[in-house]
């Protein structure tokens, strides 16, 4: 039996941040009904990105989206809205992300919906928070990094604040989102009761800053400061960082400064005895590694680092990741395809339940496809021929 | 209030980082986070401090990750106690660990034994490659898992080396993935009152993190590429990033190019179509760049705010915490430890209308010992 097996879903959210929630509970055995608008339907269909699209559509789109069904209703108008809200009284979970304020206006909001059903688990994503003077700004994963703080902890001292290039604030509030739902539905087990849950991108962000944050809250607010050498993080000592070989870069984790001269033969890290220099003076180690690093191959040192333990990697970009073995064995990537036929390559749920995978090969819907089925699931095909 | 998970009782064999997130966050929704912890010395994170902040013999770190939760230590190499191990998790709706493969095994509460003691339990656990293949004794460090996936090549500029994220996302995401999968197998086991065995790699997260990207290569097998000014995001058109302006630095996301070209009031812009704006993205974000550099970011940012357009003021976590935004968030909380008190974030989830905050600092090593003994072993 799939873990979410029986539970029904009904998700008005666009973009990311909530499509990646009701993807994950689709992973997980869920029905996930996309309800969309006439015509266009989720936004997030016609963003093309990379000039690459999948005969025709965006590549993104078929990623977020695979394994749902789509409902197309107009809910300004008062037949569909009828229709949605008789299925939403058959809910377990239903989800939006729109701005505050929207789903009041429509006559969705948390207590119009509770009425019509009591037990339902009502999930609501949102920029900045319903509060505060954010909160009718867009909430985009970029704006959100820049504003957060997040932006001054990647790449090195003298560089731009840098973002970070996944939309990782909309790939963790809808996480956060899930957490949510989840143990809300565990709760109703018990209880019976529907409940609502709320998250923010901002509050998610924040979330994800919170071990560094903390650090900042209590040092007397002190700002962090990028490493000037092969920043990888701003808290942390040398050798922390990627370097340059003479055959590509090379990923070094933690590691004791005096041990990592030895073995790389590098004579002047042998000064470097007190482990509070490598923090403090970690940019001249940094330097001193990078230009010795520089002199021969990664796989020259990756032999030498990998047989004294010491925690290294090569770095790779996806060409070399996919002739890996360790990538392979896997199987991470699967095949869906779309009821007009169109196969989509693309990555599965990374969690695996009893030692199964979690794959489905269903795609993305198309807009409008499952009408007739929910219809039908409703009763009002029925109704209609009576 | 009444918190969803009160009640359940989460044991923690994990250390570091991966594994502990994902029983605070288990805390915070309510549960009983019992940490398992060796007798000499528990978690090796009690003894990892950044900028060396230290509440007592724990680090900061370790305050912030392991508050809300309880100690209990045990040896897992001895017979007594592991038959007092054998006892608890009888007791017990869910077990985390993040060992390597075979650890488990080795000291004999795998999977299949510990279901055989108790049938009901939510097993999890997170490797850093998965238990198969040839890496799957590799240790799994974040910094690691970023330049083996590709994540190294998101971020930054096409003209700097790989770039790593400067938080540990892949423990993070990993962490917070488990909990998604602990959860679901909680709701299946009140249909079917048998438990689950739930797995994932920081590997796998840090893939499934990169979908998008890794969906439009399988479609195209070409290689992403950051853009070479300001990158925001390789897969984004202009004028997508982050741009130094007169005084300040400024976000612009996806807008349309022309749009933006009147906000700014940059007539170069206007030669460019709609179908340029990421084939020729570098030359369109040099021009926006410069332009950028006449006045300061609040002067723009009113301008396109005016517009409509999609843009922000970038901020450090002073300016951040200056503003009613982030304050009306309320998103800090206070731990006292004995006579000490720490500032730290709450769980990011509201529920019914409520934050959660919990004041209990992380636990001592051991500090629960007696009272879980008397409770559950007994």
């Amino acid at each position: 039996m799939n873990l979410l097996q029986d539970i029904f879903v009904v998700d008005f959210s666009q973009f990311l941040s909530g499509p990646s929630a009701s993807l994950r509970l689709a992973d997980m055995g869920a029905q996930v009904v996309k309800i969309e608008k006439p015509g266009t339907g989720d936004i997030c269909r016609q963003m093309y990105v990379s000039d690459v699209m999948v005969e025709g559509e965006s590549t993104i789109f078929h990623a977020i989206n695979r394994n749902k069904q789509s409902y197309v209703a107009d809910l300004k108008n008062a037949g569909h809205l009828e229709k949605v809200k008789r299925i939403l009284a058959q809910a377990d979970v239903m989800l939006h992300n729109f701005r505050p304020g929207v789903m009041e206006r429509l006559g969705l909001d948390y207590q119009t919906v509770k009425e019509i059903n009591p037990s339902i688990i009502y999930a609501e994503i949102s920029g900045y928070g319903a509060e505060g003077p954010w909160k009718n700004l867009p909430g985009q994963d970029l704006l959100l990094q820049a504003v957060s703080g997040l932006t001054w902890l990647s790449n090195d001292h003298d560089e731009n604040p840098t973002p970070m290039g996944v939309a990782v604030v909309d790939i963790l509030t809808g996480t956060h989102a899930v957490q949510g739902i989840l143990s809300a539905l565990y709760r109703r087990g018990i209880t019976g009761e529907g409940a609502l849950i709320q998250v923010s991108m901002f509050e998610s962000i924040l979330d994800f800053q919170f071990e560094v944050l903390t650090c900042y809250y209590n040092d007397g607010n002190q700002l962090p400061v990028r490493s000037a050498v092969n920043s990888a993080h701003a808290y942390i000592a040398a050798p922390y960082g990627i370097y340059k070989t003479q055959s590509g870069y090379i990923a070094l984790a933690m590691s004791n400064i005096v041990l990592l001269g030895e073995l790389l033969q590098c004579p002047p890290l042998a000064a470097f005895t007190d482990s509070n220099d490598w923090f403090s003076k970690r940019d001249q180690i940094k330097q001193i590694l990078a230009d010795h690093l520089a002199t021969n191959t990664a796989e020259y040192w990756l032999a030498i680092l990998e047989k004294a333990d010491i925690w290294c990697a090569p770095v790779m970009n996806y060409d070399e990741l996919m002739q890996q073995e360790g990538y392979r064995v896997l199987n991470m990537e699967i095949t869906v395809k779309t009821a007009n036929g169109i196969t989509v390559s693309t990555t599965r749920c990374p969690l695996r339940v009893d030692g199964r995978l979690l794959v489905s090969d269903k795609g993305a819907p198309l807009l409008g496809e499952h009408n007739n089925m929910i219809d039908r699931q409703f009763g009002w095909v029925n109704e209609l021929q009576k | 209030m009444q918190l969803p998970l009160q009640g359940l009782v989460v044991l923690e064999f994990s250390q570091y980082l991966s594994g502990p997130s994902a029983g605070l966050r288990l805390a915070d929704l309510g549960a009983r986070v019992i940490k398992v912890e060796r007798p000499n010395g528990g978690d090796a994170g009690r003894k990892l401090a950044i900028k060396n902040l230290w509440v007592d013999d724990n680090s900061l770190l370790f305050h912030t990750i392991n508050r809300n939760k309880e100690s209990f230590t045990a040896d897992l190499k001895k017979e007594e106690d592991k038959a007092v191990l054998r006892k608890l998790i009888g007791k017990a709706d869910v077990l985390i660990h993040n060992f390597r493969p075979g650890i488990m095994e080795k000291n004999g509460l795998d999977y299949a034994k510990v279901s055989a003691i108790n049938p009901r339990i939510i097993y999890a656990e997170i490797s850093g490659y998965g238990k198969e293949g040839p890496w799957k004794s590799k240790p799994g460090q974040d910094l690691l898992l970023q330049s083996i996936t590709g994540l190294a090549s998101t971020t930054g500029n096409d003209s700097n080396g790989p770039v790593p994220f400067g938080i540990a996302i892949a423990d993070i995401l990993c962490g917070a993935q488990l909990v998604q999968g602990i959860l679901g197998g909680l709701i299946r086991r009140q249909k079917t009152g048998k438990g689950a065995l739930i797995e994932i790699s920081l590997m796998e997260s840090l893939l499934d993190f990169q979908f998008e990207l890794l969906t439009t290569y399988y479609a195209s097998r070409q290689q992403p590429r950051r853009s070479n000014i300001n990158n925001g995001h390789p897969l984004l058109s202009a004028p997508y990033g982050i741009y130094a302006t007169a005084k300040g630095y400024l976000a612009l996301a996806m807008m349309d190019v022309h749009e933006l070209a009147d906000a700014l009031d940059c007539a170069a812009l206007k030669q460019y179509g709609k179908d340029e704006a990421f084939a020729r993205r570098d030359e369109i974000k040099k021009i926006i760049a410069d332009h950028l550099l006449q006045h300061p970011a609040a002067y723009w940012l009113e301008r396109l705010h005016n517009k409509n357009l999609w843009a922000m003021e970038v901020l450090d976590w002073e300016a951040m915490m200056n503003h009613q935004a982030y304050q009306c968030l309320q998103m800090e909380q206070q731990l006292e430890v004995k006579d000490k008190k720490i500032i730290t974030t709450r769980c990011p989830i509201r529920i019914n209308g409520k934050r959660i905050y919990h004041h209990k600092p992380a636990p001592q090593l051991g500090e629960h010992n007696e009272a879980i003994y008397r409770e559950f072993i007994k």
